[in-house]
């Protein structure tokens, strides 16, 4: 455990050491707290935007806690940079090394009626608290009739491929969590979806796993509203319209899911392009809506194929959708071996990947 | 005698540490013993007097005439004198020590390792021996007759309920039964000692708290029965109560899941600036689970309040202790982690009362955590599915189950008290009986709960994909109405 201790210690410098990935959408540079475009509105990265959301949550609700290892300082990944030193060291606070105290702690805080913003410092290291999100906080609410609830409780962890963060820094295990009732799972594409999102999952009276791209944390600069804004769950985004295909992605993979759009257009094949935001539960309307306008469904993400929220949604539309579907539904995903070091770009589900998917699906 | 000279040089000890405690005397003395040796050395009056506080404590109790403390401290004042480190270097020793995170660390030319346990077990703190008479010198909160007969009219009622539903379970008639046979003390004495106001996050074995807190024989039976009006409306196996009214979470299976989430209940409390506890139970196997050091260390950490109160009745169902842990048991867990921790008898009512109310008072005032083992013994088997005489012997549960018993042991000092008859036995035993019997016959008559009631409280509004299946199911049923029970109201 200790030697993990220490690897997991040097996220502090993971930011700097990020390599460039292009976010379409946005400008590839930083452009921390430049200015703003229009008033009230300024260029955010993610980790920014997670981190004004903390700020409005805490400022708006004075019950409400922000905890986990190493916040106090501001965070491995600076979410939680100057909470502290605003609301004090007993509502932001460091936690013990232990992702099931963290957890357990936030239940029975919120089951008193706090929001407990539990942060798990990487989303390879919450599965110690997994019977505790599993067992208990999904649970909560249900078993009890009514009577107790844990709904203030809401757990932010950065996951996926980072570049070089191999087997334990580099995971996304939203799957696993997506078979739980009683708790949602959100994951964001974009500074301004986080903010919006994350505000959102800490008002949501259930509990919430919030899966923070932690790619995108210095990358991805968009406009940020300022003011207190919330983006509804359980609702999914056509991000870009399209009528030949339909993909479905969520969090970082957005962006790459993206480029093979503008890819494929040039080869004039249209694509609708839509962001899951909320996996469960998901918005299966949205997706049949379109696999049934498009007659095609493509899903990538970062996590094995095998076993993937890909394979949930894939079988959905075919209940759906079957006599629509021109061809078989695609998967473009995470290849089922551990998380590779060195051989990152081979297991990813890149561009060129789903480029190809795009046209055999196409040309089916 | 022995432990007499025990008791005597441990008073010692925590008199010399209050003292330092109110008139600011600096303990430079390497070790707790020759400091006790050395306060006694000073000829400073050891303190006889077995009924009256010390002249400080009456500021920090209030005006409670119902409960009295005779010490204030407990006797685990000995585990905060060693714990506090910076006792263990003095100022001019600065080249001698390593300046480290945490506070100085004195080097040493010596190479000791710790023993792995102490020499001698950590004592059970007793008030009342085996055929309950009061123990000599034994310090404890006192109890007054009304508290006490409702203690021991609440043990009563606790041991006939489990009597009565552990036979209607062998009948058939509900699924499941547990029962607490053996552990009625640590169950009732300890939830007359807390405030309605405290929050308890229960394992299973601690019925008698909820008894205490005034949920109803009708209420037990329609929890077993799980039928329309339990709270729980039907969703988990009998036992697992919970009652928002009585500040009594809900009873989960897993063990030790409950006790981190006691340390976030318990500093919510804290923030609030309530004047209330958050009191969490679990027994011997739940000490070995991940959940139990993470809650110790959190509580230490964060300064929490709350009361772990860990009955350690021997099994884990068919584990002994000693296929469970090493060193003294429970009780010396808590010093590691920071922890006032103390070890009673957990047969003795008077001393579960009297450590839990202390506790108790401690936490809130003090805002910190404590460590209660309760030495007790289960005497009936894990639950209605185990059979503990295929591996304990029978003579052990016997001797738990007679000599041992701790409703018997109050019993004895409550009729001696003059508190108590048989008459008023008589009547209690079968009123509660009645009352029961009543119950169930009402509990199994009640309609199940809805079915809708099974796609409720998943989420606090129901999704789409669990009205569609709602839906599916409901048309399911109308083709196929024999697959279904009848008795679930549609």
């Amino acid at each position: 455990m200790s030697a993990a201790n220490l690897v997991r210690r040097i996220g502090g410098r993971w930011g700097s050491l990020v390599s460039q990935r292009g976010f379409s959408t946005t400008p590839t540079s930083i452009i921390e707290n430049g200015a703003a475009a229009e008033q009230g509105v300024k260029s955010l990265n993610l980790y920014s935007a997670i981190n004004q959301a903390l700020h409005t949550a805490l400022d708006s609700d004075p019950r409400s806690y922000v905890f986990g290892e190493d916040v106090s300082f501001g965070g491995v990944f600076r979410c939680t940079t100057g909470l502290a030193d605003r609301f004090g060291k007993s509502r932001v606070f460091n936690t013990p090394l232990c992702e099931q105290g963290i957890i357990g702690f936030g239940i029975g805080l919120a089951a008193m009626g706090n929001r407990a913003i539990a942060e798990i410092q990487f989303a390879d290291y919450i599965f110690p608290a997994f019977d505790q999100i599993v067992n208990e906080a999904a649970k909560f609410r249900y078993r009890s009739g009514n009577q107790f609830n844990c709904g203030g409780l809401t757990i932010r962890a950065p996951y996926g491929a980072v570049g070089h963060g191999g087997h334990y820094h580099s995971q996304s295990p939203e799957a696993f969590f997506c078979h739980v009732p009683g708790i949602k799972v959100v994951i964001p594409r974009s500074p301004r979806q986080a903010k919006g999102l994350l505000l959102s999952c800490i008002r949501d009276p259930n509990p919430v796993v919030f899966f923070e791209p932690k790619w995108l944390y210095r990358l991805a600069v968009e406009e940020v509203p300022e003011d207190d804004y919330m983006l509804p769950l359980s609702e999914a985004e056509v991000v870009r319209q399209g009528s030949d295909i339909t993909l479905v992605g969520w969090g970082a993979q957005l962006s790459i899911m993206e480029q093979a759009c503008l890819d494929a257009e040039k080869e004039g094949i249209s694509c609708e392009l839509i962001d899951l935001k909320t996996l469960i539960p998901w918005d299966k309307e949205t997706v049949e809506a379109s696999v049934k306008k498009t007659g095609r469904l493509l899903i990538s993400h970062e996590a094995p194929v095998t076993g993937g929220f890909g394979a949930e949604i894939s079988s959905s539309i075919v209940e759906r959708c079957f006599s629509r579907l021109e061809a078989p539904v695609s998967r473009v995903c995470g290849l089922d071996t551990p998380f590779p070091l060195v051989f990152e770009p081979f297991y990813m589900p890149t561009k060129n990947k789903i480029l190809d998917a795009i046209k055999s699906t196409v040309d089916y | 005698m022995t432990t007499q000279i025990l008791g005597r040089s441990r008073t010692n000890l925590h008199l010399h540490k209050n003292l330092s405690f109110l008139l600011g005397y600096l303990v430079s003395k390497s070790t707790a013993t020759s400091s006790s040796s050395s306060f006694q050395s000073g000829g400073v009056p050891f303190v006889k007097c077995r009924h009256a506080p010390p002249p400080y404590a009456s500021s920090l109790l209030g005006n409670n005439s119902a409960t009295r403390l005779c010490f204030w401290r407990s006797e685990s004042t000995k585990a905060e004198a060693q714990l506090d480190l910076q006792h263990y270097v003095s100022e001019d020793e600065d080249e001698q020590v390593i300046d480290f995170p945490g506070g100085k660390v004195a080097f040493t030319p010596e190479m000791t390792f710790m023993a792995e346990s102490g020499q001698k077990r950590v004592p059970c703190y007793r008030v009342l021996d085996n055929n309950g008479e009061p123990v000599t010198f034994s310090n404890y909160v006192q109890v007054s007759k009304e508290m006490a007969v409702k203690m021991y009219s609440t043990m009563i009622t606790l041991q006939t309920m489990d009597n009565i539903f552990y036979e209607v379970q062998r009948q058939g008639r509900i699924s499941f039964y547990l029962t607490s046979a053996g552990e009625e003390a640590v169950n009732i004495a300890s939830a007359a000692a807390l405030s309605s106001d405290d929050i308890i996050l229960p394992q299973y074995r601690e019925p008698g708290v909820l008894m205490w807190r005034g949920f109803t024989p009708q209420q037990f039976a329609d929890q077993l029965f799980g039928n329309t009006n339990d709270f729980g409306k039907g969703r988990q196996m009998p036992i697992h109560y919970g009652s928002k009214k009585h500040n009594y979470l809900t009873v989960s299976s897993p063990i030790a899941t409950q006790l981190p989430q006691a340390v976030g209940a318990a500093y919510s409390l804290k923030m609030e600036g309530k004047s209330a506890c958050a009191v969490t139970y679990c027994g011997d196997g739940s000490t070995s689970e991940g959940d139990f050091h993470a809650a110790l260390n959190f509580a230490a950490v964060m300064e929490a309040p709350v009361v772990f109160i860990c009955r350690n009745n021997g099994w884990a169902i068919s584990t002994p202790v000693e296929q469970q842990f090493r060193s003294d048991g429970i009780v010396v867990k808590g010093q590691a982690y920071g922890i006032r921790s103390i070890r009673v008898d957990g047969n003795d009512a008077l001393a579960v009362y009297s450590a839990v109310h202390t506790a108790r008072e401690m936490a809130i005032r003090e805002k910190r955590p404590v460590l209660i083992e309760a030495l007790t013994y289960r005497v009936g088997h894990h639950s209605t599915s185990d059979d503990s005489t295929k591996y304990r012997p029978v003579d052990e549960i016997e001797y738990w189950k007679m000599a041992r018993n701790p409703v018997n042991r109050f019993k004895r000092w409550v009729e001696r008290n003059g508190w108590w008859s048989e008459k008023d036995e008589l009547e209690l035993r079968s009123r509660v009986r009645e009352q029961l019997l009543q119950a169930i016959k009402a509990a199994e008559k009640e309609q199940k709960p809805p079915l809708e009631d099974m796609f409720n409280d998943v989420y606090d509004q129901l999704p789409s994909n669990l009205k569609e299946q709602e839906r599916e199911l409901r048309e399911t049923m109308k083709k196929h109405p024999s697959d279904y029970p009848s008795d679930v109201p549609l």
